[in-house]
């Protein structure tokens, strides 16, 4: 689903917008059971060359059990798994074109940082001497090279973490799994590597699969989302598409912070649609086809799109009277929780971009209204 | 109450347990014959060991059982906390479970007793072990070193992290390679740990080697339990120090490696 407001971009950029490109990676009707539980069902991902793909989910949606079944750790109870053309099954993990960037990093204890790195290659059939240069080529990479001859244990928890990226680059994987790749970095760290992941991930081309619960990273790195809940991916798209067009009220909610409203549909004409609320009465929301009287539907709107006002906004039906209860300033933004005079929450922000503006303050009686265009219409 | 009683407390427990040790190791150094009776500092029962053929001859025994066995325990106990820590499922695996660890409890007389049964009807059946001597004590302690092995090997491949093992077969490893690429040496300082306790628990071992020795295979402990039926000589307490010396060094260094492993769990 393309939002048809987003700008036209080439399309070997984005392949997945072009029907008919070959996709790189292929998972088909995966299913993944333990025992009674099943971790994974039904999933179907098409992944394209030089993706960085986001599987985002809470711990527990099955996101690192199929970035497992990538890589050869766990067979699939069903379904299939294709990378570059060649099925997956019956492969194990040391002939799969992937690597993996573990959680815990999983570097030997016992080898130097030049060790773990040349391991791959090692094992690969190449000679020592080209091995180990191939591994200081890589290490230069990560800006590691001084570090070649320490143990892991003599490392920061950055430096561990390039070693395991160098680690896992290093044999040219056709795809690169990453299972949290940052998780355990400082948040000021995380922000700084997350741009680094890009950059390398860029300049060598490889195919990155990251699996993270953090949305923040996910929407920075990623070219397109999934969304994983209960073992089932809810909504693949890209991070603009995954906020503004969610197409669940599970993913409107997860993506961000967001405004929910339920209620029947009381008016389809073709430059609008009115439905009925609970909560807010009466709400105008922009004309849409496929839907019939009486339908029962929620509107969701993100908090940054609500306008504050003091006075009464004109010639905008969408427009509620409350107080303002809470108010939380964080410096760029200020966010507002308003009660309505009929009881109903609403949160709001807003963006602080003049100096001297005088602002919304506690306790003050103020006007919120939203355009018609900013509600998404959900049937589920 | 606090500031005396525990001190004292303490101080009673150290005697209770080493009292006796002590002063064996003091009465080693007796110049009399008479063994309760102090009769100046020598090192004369030291020197009279060094020249008392038949001890030294179980010394040597002892100390070529105790390699092998806790070699072979060593290796064998390893295989099997292996597979009982990363293979969850296989046929009998409830039956290992309980079964590796039952020598720990078993009594050693009836260890003994089944051991030599099993001896003397593979002989009859098979027609080895000829004899018993010390393939046959090595075989018996391996038996009971195994167990203790497995518990330790156990314990630190529960602790490792199982992504290293992901991690060197995601790089192209195959399942042998990764076990003496990364395995082995994670857990080695356990398995060190292991061999030293195993080496010393064949060291000291009376009744199982008792029941499965034969003529001519008199390990140090049965040595010297027949000597001291003859009357406690000053010569044993020697010797008892000697013993005592090489167990703690053992069981100090063991104790050291095996901290060492637990505070490093990468």
């Amino acid at each position: 689903m393309i939002d048809a407001r987003q700008p036209a971009i080439a399309a070997e950029t984005k392949p997945w917008r072009s029907a008919g490109t070959r996709p790189f990676i292929s998972v088909k009707n995966i299913v993944k059971r333990f025992g009674d539980f099943t971790a994974v069902s039904n999933v179907d991902l098409d992944i394209y060359k030089g993706e960085l793909f986001c599987l985002l989910g809470e711990s527990g949606c099955g996101k690192s059990t199929l970035l497992r079944m990538l890589a050869g750790f766990e067979q699939p109870s069903s379904g299939t798994i294709t990378i570059d053309g060649e099925d997956m099954a019956r492969v194990p993990p040391d002939r799969r074109p992937t690597n993996m960037m573990f959680q815990s990093y999983a570097l030997f204890p016992h080898m130097t940082v030049e060790k773990n790195v040349a391991y791959g290659l090692l094992r690969e059939g190449l000679s020592r001497a080209a091995a180990y240069e191939r591994a200081g080529e890589m290490l230069r990479m990560v800006k590691l090279e001084k570090q070649a001859r320490r143990k892991p244990d003599q490392l920061s928890g950055g430096q561990r973490q390039r070693v395991a990226l160098a680690r896992a680059l290093v044999k040219k994987p056709k795809l690169l799994l990453l299972d949290e790749p940052l998780g355990a970095l400082d948040k000021k760290l995380r922000e700084e590597t997350q741009f680094e992941l890009i950059k390398i991930q860029e300049s060598l081309g490889v195919t990155f699969i990251v699996v993270t619960h953090d949305q923040d990273e996910a929407m920075t790195l990623a070219t397109r989302i999934g969304v994983m809940k209960d073992g089932i991916i809810e909504q693949i798209g890209e991070p603009r598409e995954i906020y503004e067009t969610p197409n669940s009220r599970f993913v409107a909610d997860f993506i961000g912070s967001v405004n929910l409203v339920e209620g029947r549909i009381d008016a389809v004409a073709p430059d609008l649609m009115r439905i009925q609320t609970e909560e807010l009465g009466p709400v105008l929301l922009p004309p849409q086809t496929g839907y019939t009287r009486n339908q029962q539907v929620w509107g969701a709107v993100r908090p940054e799109r609500w306008a504050l006002s003091r006075a009464k906004p004109e010639a905008n039906p969408n427009a509620w009277q409350g107080v303002v209860e809470e108010l939380g300033y964080i410096g760029h933004m200020s966010h507002y929780r308003i009660r309505l005079d009929n009881g109903v929450l609403i949160r709001a922000s807003q963006s602080n971009r003049l100096r001297d503006e005088d602002p919304i303050s506690w306790d003050e009686r103020v006007w919120i209204s939203v355009q018609p265009a900013a509600f998404r219409v959900l049937t589920r | 109450m606090r500031g005396w009683f525990l001190p004292l407390a303490v101080l009673f427990g150290f005697i209770f347990l080493y009292a006796p040790i002590l002063s064996l190791i003091v009465f080693s150094f007796n110049e009399s014959r008479l063994v309760t009776v102090w009769g100046g500092f020598s090192t004369r029962w030291y020197g009279e060991l060094l020249r008392d053929r038949q001890i030294l001859n179980a010394a040597w025994i002892s100390l070529k059982v105790a390699f092998w066995s806790a070699t072979l325990a060593t290796i064998i106990g390893t295989l099997g906390a292996f597979v009982l820590t990363r293979f969850s499922r296989f046929t009998g695996r409830l039956l290992l479970t309980g079964m590796i660890t039952a020598p720990l409890v078993m009594p050693e007389v009836i260890t003994g007793l089944s051991l030599l049964l099993l001896f003397v009807s593979m002989e009859l059946t098979l027609g080895w072990p000829a004899g018993r001597g010390l393939t046959t004590i090595v075989i018996a302690h391996t038996t009971f070193c195994a167990a203790f092995v497995a518990v330790i090997a156990q314990s630190r491949l529960r602790q490792m992290d199982e992504s290293l093992e992901e991690a060197a077969r995601d790089l192209g490893a195959g399942p042998v390679r990764v076990f003496f690429d990364v395995t082995l040496p994670v857990i080695m300082p356990a398995l060190v740990a292991g061999w030293l306790l195993a080496f010393t628990l064949s060291l000291d071992d009376l009744v199982i080697a008792s029941f499965v020795s034969g003529p001519g295979a008199s390990t140090l402990p049965m040595v010297i339990f027949s000597k001291v039926r003859l009357g406690v000589s000053p010569d044993v307490n020697a010797l008892a120090t000697i013993i005592i010396g090489i167990v703690l060094v053992a069981v100090l260094i063991a104790g050291w490696l095996m901290r060492r492993a637990m505070r490093n769990p990468l």
